[in-house]
C-alpha cells in the first residue's frame, strides 16, 4: 500500500507537482484556441502571488533584520532594512539574559511538549478506533456530541477548568497531605494531563483515517483469533503511522505555540514557557530592546519552522483533512 | 439485546473510555458549574470562598455594564473586519494557488509560513512593525509621502489588529486548497467546451462545488474570531482607552485579576451563546447556499 492519505482525499502536497498538464489532447481545439490569453493570465497569477509572498515575508525579514542590529540601529530614523554593522552578538546576548533562561524555558516546554503528544497521540488513537471500528449502541450520538466540543472554545471553560483543578488538589491534600504528588495547581499537570484522555480534534482526524482501513483485515484476524486490542496494535496502529504522524505534528505545535493555557496555570518564573518567558522580556523592556526582543522571537519561531520544512507534506495532508469531509 | 451487540457495547464504550471520562472531568462538569456560578455571587477575594446563589442578578448586572457593552461592541467591530478579509483573502489565495503555475510549491509554503509563527511571537513582530515612529509600515508609508499614523493607537489599533490576523491565513489556505482538490475535470472540461470563460467556470463550478469547504471555513472563523485573546492581551493590554478591550479579556480580567468568578461564569455563557447563535445563522443559512452532492 502506498502512503494512504487520510481520508479518502488526495493529499494535496507543496512539493512540485506537474506544472502544466502533460499533453493536451488533440480534441480539445478550445483549450487551444484559449492558450495565448491564459498564458498571460498565468503569468498575472504569477506577479500576484509574488506580490502577496513578498508581502507575507517583510514580517519575517523585519524581524531578522532587527535581530541583527545594534542598539542605536534600532532607534534609527529612517529605519535601515539591512543592518550594517550587523551584530550577531544579539543572539549570544539573550541566550544568556537575566530572566530569559533560554534553556530552562525551552526545556519547560518540551517536557509539557512530549507529554502532550504522546497523550494526545495514543488516547486519541484508542478512542479513534472505538468510534470506527466497533458497531455499538449510541455511537453516532456520543460522535456528534464530541465534534461538538471542538466548538467550544477554550475561553468559556478556563475558569470552570481552573475550578475543577482546584478543587482536585483539595481533595488529594485531605487525603495525602499538601503537595502531594497529586498536586495539580502550580505543576504542569493541568496543561498535559487533559491530552491524555483524547483531543476532539485528533480524535475525529484518526477516526477519517481508520473508517478507510479495510475491514476484511480486522475480520481476518478475528477468524485467527485475534482480540480487538491487538487488532489495534498490530493492525491498525501500524497503517495509520502517517496519520499519527499528522496527529503527533499538530499537537506539537499546539503545544509549543500555546500561550493562553500557561498563562493561566503556571504563575513561578522557573515554570516559564517559551511563549511566556518572550512575553515577560517584552514586559521588562517596555519595548526599549527590540534588537534582543526579535532575537528571541527568532529562536522562538525556528523551532517550529525547521519543523515545517523537515515535514510538509505531513503538515499539509493533516490541515487538508480538516477540511471537514 | 444480542449477546454480540451487547459484548460489542462494552468493547466500544471500553476504547472510548477515555474520551468519555476526559469529557465529563474537563467540558461536561466544568460547564455545568460554571452555569451554576453564573447564576452565584461567588468571588474568591470574599472570607467565605462559597458560591452564594443570587439568581439572575450577575446577568442583570452585565447588562448594565458599560464595559460588557464596549467589549462586545469591539469585538463585533474586530469581526466585521476580520471575518470578511480572512475570508475573501484565504479564498482568493487559495484560487491562486490552484493555478497551474511553476513554482506553486514554493508560494504555498510561503503562504503557509506566517501560520507557524507562535502566537506571541508574531505579536511582538507586528508591535514592532505597527511602531508609529520606528516601525517598517510608517517607513514605508514615508517613502511615498504618507506619514503614517501610530498604528495602535485609539482609531487605528483595531484596524490594525484586523490586517495582522490577514497574515495567518494559511491554514484556511491549504484547506480550501484540498477542497478544489475535489472539483471534476470533466466538470470543467464540458463548461469550458460550452463556451464558459474564466470567471463563468470559477463562478457557476467552481464555488458551488466549494460551498462545503467555504462553510466549513466560515463557522471555523466565526468560532476563532469571537475568542481572540492573546493578541490583544500582549500587543496592547486592550488599551489605548480600553479600544481593543475584547470580550475575552473582560471575561480572562474578571475571573483572573478580580476573581469574581460568578460574574465570569456568566461571560462565558454569553459568548457560548453568542457563537451559538451565530453558528446556528450560518447553519440555517447554509441551506440555501452550501451545495452538497
Amino acid at each position: 500500500m502506498s502512503e494512504p492519505g487520510v481520508a479518502e482525499g488526495k493529499p494535496v502536497t507543496l512539493l512540485p507537482q506537474r506544472p502544466f498538464p502533460k499533453s493536451v489532447s488533440p480534441e480539445s481545439r478550445v483549450s487551444r484556441r484559449t492558450s495565448r490569453r491564459t498564458r498571460w493570465d498565468l503569468l498575472g497569477v504569477h506577479l500576484g502571488l509574488l506580490c502577496v509572498c513578498a508581502g507575507l515575508l517583510l514580517p519575517f525579514l523585519w524581524m531578522l533584520s532587527t535581530s541583527l542590529k545594534t542598539v542605536t540601529q534600532t532607534t534609527e530614523t529612517p529605519p535601515r532594512f539591512v543592518p550594517h554593522p550587523v551584530q550577531p552578538r544579539n543572539y549570544l546576548t539573550i541566550f544568556n539574559y537575566p530572566n530569559f533562561d533560554m534553556i530552562t524555558l525551552t526545556r519547560n516546554t518540551l517536557v509539557i511538549a512530549l507529554l502532550t503528544v504522546i497523550g494526545s497521540t495514543l488516547s486519541s488513537a484508542i478512542v479513534a478506533y472505538g468510534f470506527a471500528r466497533i458497531t455499538f449502541p449510541g455511537r453516532g450520538v456520543l460522535f456528534v456530541i464530541m465534534l461538538a466540543t471542538i466548538m467550544i472554545p477554550f475561553p468559556v471553560v478556563m475558569v470552570s477548568t481552573f475550578r475543577i483543578f482546584r478543587w482536585m488538589d483539595g481533595v488529594s491534600a485531605a487525603w495525602f497531605g499538601p503537595d502531594n504528588w497529586l498536586q495539580m495547581l502550580g505543576t504542569f499537570k493541568p496543561l498535559w494531563l487533559p491530552a491524555w484522555f483524547g483531543s476532539a480534534f485528533n480524535i475525529f482526524l484518526l477516526r477519517q483515517f481508520f473508517i478507510t482501513v479495510p475491514r476484511e483485515l480486522s475480520e481476518a484476524a478475528r477468524i485467527d483469533g485475534c482480540s480487538e486490542i491487538m487488532i489495534f496494535s498490530r493492525i491498525i496502529l501500524p497503517l495509520a503511522k502517517p496519520a499519527l504522524a499528522v496527529v503527533a505534528l499538530f499537537s506539537f505545535l499546539n503545544v509549543w505555540n500555546d500561550f493562553l493555557g500557561p498563562l493561566v496555570y503556571i504563575q513561578r518564573p522557573r515554570q516559564y514557557t517559551l511563549a511566556l518567558g518572550l512575553q515577560s522580556l517584552q514586559n521588562q523592556h517596555g519595548g526599549s530592546q527590540w534588537h534582543l526582543l526579535m532575537a528571541a522571537s527568532v529562536l522562538v519561531c525556528l523551532p517550529t519552522l525547521l519543523l515545517f520544512f523537515l515535514a510538509q507534506r505531513t503538515f499539509i495532508r493533516g490541515i487538508a483533512t480538516t477540511g471537514g469531509k | 439485546m444480542t449477546r454480540q451487540s451487547r459484548n460489542n457495547l462494552f468493547k466500544g464504550m471500553g476504547f472510548i473510555s477515555p474520551w468519555l471520562v476526559g469529557f465529563a472531568i474537563f467540558t461536561a462538569i466544568p460547564m455545568a458549574l460554571s452555569l451554576y456560578y453564573s447564576f452565584c455571587d461567588y468571588a474568591l477575594t470574599s472570607p467565605t470562598h462559597a458560591p452564594l446563589w443570587i439568581g439572575l442578578e450577575n446577568y442583570r448586572l452585565l447588562l448594565r455594564d458599560a464595559l460588557f457593552w464596549k467589549s462586545l461592541r469591539n469585538t463585533m467591530y474586530y469581526a466585521s473586519m476580520a471575518l470578511p478579509a480572512g475570508m475573501l483573502v484565504s479564498l482568493g489565495l487559495a484560487l491562486m494557488l490552484n493555478a497551474p503555475i511553476r513554482g506553486v510549491a514554493f508560494y504555498r509554503a510561503m503562504v503557509f509560513l506566517p501560520s507557524l509563527v507562535p502566537t506571541v511571537a508574531s505579536a511582538m513582530i507586528w508591535l514592532w512593525m505597527f511602531n508609529g515612529r520606528l516601525g517598517l509600515f510608517n517607513f514605508m508609508l514615508g517613502k511615498i509621502g504618507v506619514d503614517g499614523p501610530d498604528w495602535l493607537d485609539e482609531r487605528w489599533a483595531m484596524p490594525s489588529l484586523a490586517l495582522m490576523s490577514v497574515w495567518g491565513v494559511g491554514n484556511t489556505v491549504i484547506i480550501y486548497l484540498a477542497g478544489l482538490q475535489d472539483v471534476p475535470k470533466e466538470l470543467l472540461e464540458a463548461a469550458e467546451l460550452d463556451g464558459a470563460g474564466r470567471w463563468r467556470r470559477l463562478i457557476s463550478v467552481v464555488l458551488p462545488i466549494l460551498t462545503p469547504v467555504i462553510f466549513f471555513n466560515l463557522v471555523m472563523a466565526i468560532i476563532g474570531t469571537f475568542s481572540i485573546l492573546i493578541i490583544p492581551y500582549i500587543m496592547t493590554q486592550g488599551g489605548p482607552n480600553n479600544a481593543t478591550y475584547f470580550y475575552t479579556m473582560f471575561n480572562y480580567d474578571q475571573a483572573f485579576r478580580f476573581l469574581h468568578m460568578g460574574y465570569a461564569a456568566a461571560l462565558a455563557w454569553i459568548q457560548l451563546g453568542i457563537i451559538l447563535a451565530l453558528t446556528g445563522v450560518a447553519f440555517w443559512s447554509a441551506r440555501k447556499w452550501v451545495h452538497y452532492e
